[in-house]
């Protein structure tokens, strides 16, 4: 189990990275969908099946699909962006140590309580339950998240329509 | 009824300014004039009544309108006083006023500011009023701020003139330098007696009030020097012959007949106060005998005829204050009495000449008058025989008793004061010579215009020459009914002087005197038809003189142009160093808001970093710096 | 299978997910393309939703997972808001080059 969790990991953050750093914006996406099916894996590793194939349907099937659209649209696979001056990179590179950093020192120092771990054996993420808390605890933001993706659309249709120049 | 008779004479005056002032246009040419003549009438037949009233039960009347301020143990209210001096008073300065109403309404006919004109008069009347119906030191220092003011509004009334304006403002200032000593004089009176009143503090020191010699000798040291100013007494009097540029009228009564008396009321008003200090009366009457006779002394080489009356004026002036230095404030107010009607008279008169001639007022181009003026002539030769002194007249009573108390005082300030008014009936003498004898002297054209004046004009100076010449009836010597009547205001009794020898000797050389100043001045500008010289033909002593003993530029030298050092040195230096400094701040102020300006340039990564360092440092306080 | 958590433990799921936030922190701030600074605050968001499920399985609540489908349902509606004004960006820059965004220099 622990070695499938570092592999998983490793391919998570080595992904991640690339896609980063790489020149190409059609390779940085490519290597963001692997970085999205390792995430699946973790989540298949908790057992939260159906969380693993919404994940892999929505951000692989769909957001990385709209972005390829868009990469395509604006012809950018082509390597021709200059990178941003020593300064700033330096800078952001200082940022990534500093939030690391801040993070890893709160978490440490706040010491959280993690006690023996208890399993009751009871079943909490299978879809059926997953459906009842779903649509019996949390009714209204799943009814708000409907409206939220209506209005995403609506927006991004009046977003990027052509304007017509008056004559 | 007393208090409503009272607040009738107090703001008759007022209301007649209030009405020319907003309304005076609308009524026409001559409807204002005859407003404040009536408004000025109205308060003399009240004052009128008082007198009769006061002379009757020789009580004086208190009228208190209401508390004006309170501090700890000092209150002011205000109240006004009507006993038997102010009550005089008040009778020649509205009865005088109203003369000078009635001569205005023909004088400044042509005037298209008519309106304005009376108004400033009528207001002045009503600070007068207020100046001598005060019972308390600050009432009457409202009364004398607010003469002040009328004063400079009606000498710069032309206004079109810068040199009436500059006359008008040297006037002011030089008063308000004097009101400076008077408001001190006054603190320190407050501070002494707790009370501004004049009862209250008469009764204090009747009944032991304890207090400091010293600091009253200052007060009334301070408050002689508010007396200067107002009184036209060295060294605050060069501002009364510059304030001949205001039209003759406005000379006559606020320069000749009350404002100026201002002073000797206040001193007689505060007299049991004064003979507790005879250091200070030592101090005012030489200040008088000196005033006196160096404005004489100028006065005897002038050519405009309204300047040689205005240093007449500063002469009998300071006679007057001579006389109240001695002790002797009955006759300073007697004196007072019949300057105000001879000196009024010649002011008048001498307006009626400049009417006639439109404008002219040098009497080297005059001459001959007395053939087309007649009445002006008459009542003007009336008036120059009372000022000299021939006996008869009121202007011989009342100098005589000046002369008598000098010189039972200090024989040296006697001396100074004959000479003085043996050079007052000379250059009287050769006015009236100049002016009205021999032959014409001006140009054709005002010969074909030359005319008596009108009635209006004409009636006052008869009536003010009548009092001048019969005046003297009120205090003769051996049985004076005005030192009678005016005995419970003075502290100490009048000095009574027998007629023995001495004072018949006394009273010779005077007449003497005035007689061989007369015989001089005929002998030279009516038999030899002598005529003053030009301007730039004065040599030697007379040089001086007509250049005012060149009093002016010294003071414009020593006084003056430090001032104006000193403004100009705050003016380049201290208002620039300030300035840079509010300024600099300001440059301060913009430089750190340009350099925070930088950090709004528009770069999206930028504030991307500063997004995420402010992340950083919010869970670093939160979490971590505890 | 057997919980997971009993044999990795939450601290590996909590490291590695503050990891990949600071990842998509790093992708935001160094690059210029602003498709890849997107790409970069979805990786910010899977980040948290991993947690999100991690301590859902450690205290046995569906809540977290729940809260994972709205989290998820946000990032869709943001990223096809975000694609579209990148596009109006484009056709007005001819590019996406965000150092070109400057209007509002001050």
């Amino acid at each position: 189990m622990l070695t499938l969790f570092y592999i998983l990991s490793a391919i998570t953050l080595g992904t991640a990275f690339l896609t980063i750093l790489s020149k190409n914006p059609i390779h940085s996406a490519i290597y963001l969908v692997l970085c999205f099916f390792s995430i699946a894996g973790h989540y298949l590793m908790f057992n939260a099946q159906f969380l693993a194939m919404v994940h892999v349907i929505v951000y692989s099937g769909a957001i990385m699909i709209l972005m390829l659209f868009t990469i395509m649209l604006m012809n950018l696979n082509k390597e021709d962006e200059k990178n941003k001056n020593l300064l700033s990179r330096l800078a952001a590179a200082g940022a990534f140590g500093l939030l690391g950093l801040i993070f890893l020192a709160t978490f440490i120092k706040s010491q959280p309580v993690i006690s023996k771990y208890e399993v009751s054996g009871e079943d909490y993420q299978s879809i059926k339950i997953l459906g009842q808390v779903l649509l019996h605890d949390y009714m209204v933001p799943f009814e708000f998240a409907s409206i939220l993706l209506l209005v995403s659309m609506i927006g991004a249709v009046l977003l990027s329509k052509k304007e017509h120049i008056n004559s | 009824m007393d208090t409503n008779l009272a607040l009738l004479l107090l703001f008759t005056p007022f209301a007649g300014f209030l009405i020319n002032i907003f309304f005076g246009k609308k009524l026409g040419h001559s409807a204002p004039g005859w407003l404040g003549t009536a408004a000025v009438a109205t308060s003399f037949a009240v004052t009128l009544t008082f007198f009769l009233q006061v002379l009757a039960t020789k009580e004086p009347i208190f009228i208190n309108l209401g508390q004006w301020l309170t501090l700890a143990n000092f209150t002011v209210d205000f109240s006004f006083q009507l006993d038997q001096l102010s009550v005089l008073w008040l009778m020649f300065v509205t009865g005088i006023g109203t003369l000078i109403h009635m001569y205005s309404i023909s004088y400044m006919h042509d005037d298209e500011n008519v309106h304005k004109f009376f108004a400033y008069l009528n207001l002045f009347v009503f600070f007068m009023i207020t100046l001598v119906m005060g019972s308390n030191l600050l009432i009457m220092f409202i009364g004398w701020e607010g003469v002040g003011l009328c004063s400079y509004l009606l000498i710069g009334f032309w206004h079109k003139n810068q040199d009436y304006n500059d006359a008008a403002k040297k006037a002011f200032i030089m008063n308000r330098i004097g009101d400076l000593g008077f408001l001190i004089g006054i603190f320190i009176l407050g501070y002494l007696f707790h009370t501004t009143e004049y009862a209250v503090i008469k009764t204090e020191l009747d009944n032991g009030w304890p207090f400091n010699k010293e600091l009253l000798g200052i007060a009334m040291l301070c408050l002689f020097i508010g007396a200067c100013g107002k009184s036209a007494q060295i060294p605050l009097y060069t501002w009364l012959p510059d304030a001949m540029a205001g039209p003759t009228p406005v000379s006559a009564l606020i320069h000749a007949a009350t404002m100026v008396t201002a002073g000797i009321f206040m001193i007689t008003r505060l007299n049991f106060l004064f003979n507790l200090t005879p250091d200070v009366l030592e101090v005012i009457a030489i200040v008088g005998a000196v005033t006196s006779i160096v404005a004489a002394a100028i006065g005897l080489v002038q050519t405009d005829i309204k300047k040689v009356l205005a240093y007449s004026t500063v002469s009998q002036l300071g006679l007057m204050f001579l006389a109240l230095g001695c002790g002797a404030y009955e006759v300073a107010v007697f004196h007072v009495i019949t300057h105000a009607f001879f000196k009024a008279c010649l002011f008048l008169g001498s307006g009626s000449v400049i009417h006639a001639l439109h404008g002219e007022q040098d009497m080297r181009k005059m001459g001959g008058l007395s053939k087309v003026m007649k009445i002006t002539f008459i009542t003007f030769v009336l008036s120059s025989v009372a000022i000299s002194g021939v006996p008869g007249f009121s202007g011989f009573f009342s100098k005589d008793e000046i002369l008598i108390s000098a010189f039972h005082h200090s024989p040296v300030l006697w001396g100074i004061a004959s000479l003085a008014s043996i050079m007052t009936a000379f250059y009287m003498f050769r006015l009236v010579y100049v002016t009205f004898f021999n032959d014409f002297r001006g140009t054709e054209e005002q010969k074909h215009h030359l005319h008596e004046s009108p009635a209006l004009i004409t009636i006052p100076l008869v009536i003010l020459a009548l009092l001048a010449t019969f005046g003297g009836i009120i205090s003769l010597p051996g049985h004076s009914w005005l030192n009678e009547y005016l005995a419970p205001v003075m502290a100490a009794p009048a000095a009574h002087h027998e007629l023995g020898n001495l004072e018949y000797i006394l009273m010779g050389i005077a007449v003497l005197g005035a007689f061989i100043g007369i015989g001089i001045a005929y002998f030279k500008y009516r038999k030899k038809g002598e005529v003053p010289p030009g301007d730039a033909e004065f040599t030697g002593l007379a040089n001086v003189l007509y250049n005012k003993f060149y009093v002016d530029e010294i003071y414009s030298a020593v006084i003056v142009k430090p001032l104006y050092m000193i403004g100009s040195f705050f003016k380049n230096v201290t208002e620039v160093a300030i300035s840079g400094f509010v300024f600099g701040l300001g440059k301060v102020a913009v430089t750190l808001g340009g350099e925070g300006r930088k950090l709004q340039n528009g770069s999206v990564g930028f504030y991307l970093l500063v997004f995420v360092l402010g992340v950083c440092s919010i869970i670093g306080y939160i979490f971590l710096a505890k | 299978m057997e919980n997971i958590l009993q044999q990795i433990g939450i601290e590996n799921y909590l490291y590695l997910s503050t990891l990949l936030f600071c990842v998509g922190a790093f992708g935001v701030l160094f690059r210029r393309n602003a498709i890849i600074m997107f790409m970069s605050i979805e990786i910010m968001l899977n980040a948290v939703n991993l947690l999100l499920v991690a301590f859902s399985t450690y205290h046995q609540d569906p809540a977290g997972q729940v809260f994972v489908f709205f989290s998820m349902a946000v990032a869709a509606a943001e990223v096809a808001v975000g694609l579209a004004i990148l596009v109006a960006v484009y056709r007005n820059l001819h590019g996406i080059d965000i150092d070109n965004l400057k209007n509002l220099k001050g």
